[in-house]
């Protein structure tokens, strides 16, 4: 069981790595927004099943803190975003 | 395999911060900050201080993501051209860099039993705490009653950020010619965060008043609960945030999670204690321990709930003035 | 491994065959709007599979409260950020490839 929540781990860092490269390089600015946010949600996953790897499942309550906080942000994104003209 | 987690994360960090360097959209650098916090929580959570990540991941993602977000819808989003050399401060960040790493090789080895930080007072807080103070949670038990007083430092610290922020800024009031706030053509929002601000509360308070047997405390919590609020007034606009909590009876608040804190340490000297000895609280001390952190932790959470809030509200009010100029 | 064991590893890695399969639509659709296609349907999808997968890790305790918390948070909020997001590209002006292209070939016409 361990080798399989490990593997889950490290496929889902791999997806973070995907998700943070299209953050880094968006061609518009909607683009690096929905990488932030796949990466926020793929990390609450990430904390989650390293959580069960590692025996410590008290890791959930970060995991429930990042998806709160992913959200929070995620609304504060779009609505400062209106305040502020595009560049692009 | 936690080292190679380790070693992946921190790639990604430094990868980030590199990234932020040469963007000049002052919007995606606060995004990819959000990212660079989230890491350094995710780094934290694999070196097992959760409390610590608990509280990057709300403050450091959180919190500063949203004031960064309002502070730029005051000021626009693009990177002023520097006019002078970038020579100089080159070299500096250069000779400091090197100096830093020099200082590393003095540094004890990563992890090691040996190490003084591990042989100070560490074993004693591990050894002594269940005894002393009796909760499963050291980390809470060594900061709110061994360092009490720090603790209570860093309250009013966080007290005197809202009164710096007051006196500068100052919380506007809503004006007629304003234009409408709020998200309001996303009714999806509305109703979703609906739902979704009681759930967020009630979290809250469990990491409240659960912050003596697993990770959380005051601190998280009281940011925690400021942010269910600040998910309020940015979908539903701030004059009906004001309308649920005025940014009047938070700054009461503020300083009633703060003499809260204090008047515990008084109590205690009243008792026949030194300032904040929880002992005295009851008859039995393990009892009067528990009091005394559940009181203070309180304390702490109101302060840092109301100050988040207000700084939020002074924030956003005065980024809506600009919107409308 | 007993049969619990053997479910649980099959939604995990069916989860991350979904997380993995959006995160390259992310990466190789062609405008934004697929790409949010991609990733809002896969990441509820992964985010079922994954934490099915770990509550039957769980004996029934707050541990199993917490993961269903989690789930219900990301089901219910990460539809809304896609749609959310969708929406105000749309309203930001953004335009499908289809609409652009038919808008550049509408140009090169005149």
């Amino acid at each position: 069981m361990t080798e399989i929540l490990a593997a889950a781990c490290i496929a889902i860092l791999v997806v973070m790595a995907i998700a943070l490269a299209r953050a880094f390089k968006a061609p518009t600015v909607y683009d690096r927004i929905l990488g932030v946010n796949m990466f926020g949600t793929k990390t609450v996953l990430f904390i989650a099943a390293s959580g069960y790897l590692m025996g410590r499942p008290d890791f959930l309550d970060i995991a429930i803190v990042y998806a709160l906080i992913n959200f929070i942000g995620m609304v504060a994104v779009l609505r400062f975003f209106e305040y502020t003209s595009p560049i692009e | 395999m936690a080292e190679f987690i380790d070693l992946v994360l921190l790639a990604m960090l430094a990868l980030t911060a590199l990234r932020i360097i040469f963007l000049k959209d002052l919007f995606a650098v606060v995004m990819l900050f959000g990212i660079y916090s989230f890491l350094s929580a995710l780094i934290f959570v694999n070196l097992d201080a959760v409390d610590v990540a608990f509280t990057e991941a709300s403050v450091g993602a959180g919190i500063s993501t949203v004031l960064m977000l309002v502070t730029l819808a005051m000021t626009g989003r693009k990177e002023k051209q520097s006019t002078h050399s970038t020579l100089l401060p080159l070299f500096v960040v250069l000779v400091t860099g090197a100096a830093l790493i020099y200082g590393t090789l003095d540094m004890p080895p990563f992890g090691h039993p040996d190490n003084p930080v591990h042989q100070h007072v560490a074993p004693r807080y591990i050894e002594e705490s269940p005894k002393e103070v009796g909760l499963p949670n050291m980390v809470t038990s060594v900061l709110a009653s061994y360092r009490g007083f720090d603790t209570l430092g860093e309250t009013v610290v966080v007290f005197s950020a809202l009164i710096g922020v007051l006196s500068l800024l100052g919380v506007r009031r809503k004006k007629k010619k304003d234009l409408e706030s709020g998200l309001e053509t996303h009714s999806v929002l509305h109703v979703v965060s609906k739902i979704i601000i009681p759930l967020v509360i009630l979290f809250a308070l469990y990491v409240q008043f659960h912050g003596d047997f697993g990770p959380g405390g005051g601190f998280q919590a009281g940011v925690i609960a400021a942010a269910a609020f600040i998910l309020y007034a940015l979908v539903l606009g701030l004059p009906k945030a004001f309308a649920v909590v005025g940014p009047k009876f938070l700054q009461w608040m503020a300083s009633f999670g703060v003499l809260l804190y204090a008047s515990v340490g008084l109590y205690s000297m009243y008792k026949g204690g030194h300032f904040l000895d929880y002992n005295k609280l009851a008859a039995d001390p393990i009892a009067g321990q528990h009091y005394g952190i559940i009181i203070i932790e309180l304390g702490v959470g109101i302060t840092v709930f109301a100050v988040m809030l207000n700084i939020f509200y002074a924030f956003g009010s005065q980024a809506e003035r600009s919107n409308v100029q | 491994m007993d049969f619990l064991d053997i479910v649980s590893s099959m939604l995990l890695l069916a989860g991350v065959f979904f997380g993995f399969s959006g995160a390259v639509g992310l990466f190789r659709f062609p405008d934004f709007f697929t790409r949010v296609h991609a990733a809002s349907v896969t990441d509820s999808i992964a985010a079922i599979l994954i934490i099915g997968g770990l509550l039957l890790q769980t004996s029934f305790d707050l541990n199993t409260a917490k993961l269903v918390f989690i789930l219900l948070f990301l089901l219910v909020t990460s539809p809304t950020a896609s749609h959310a997001l969708a929406k105000s590209a749309r309203h930001g002006g953004l335009l499908t490839l289809a609409e652009s292209s038919s808008q550049d070939k509408q140009e090169s016409a005149k």
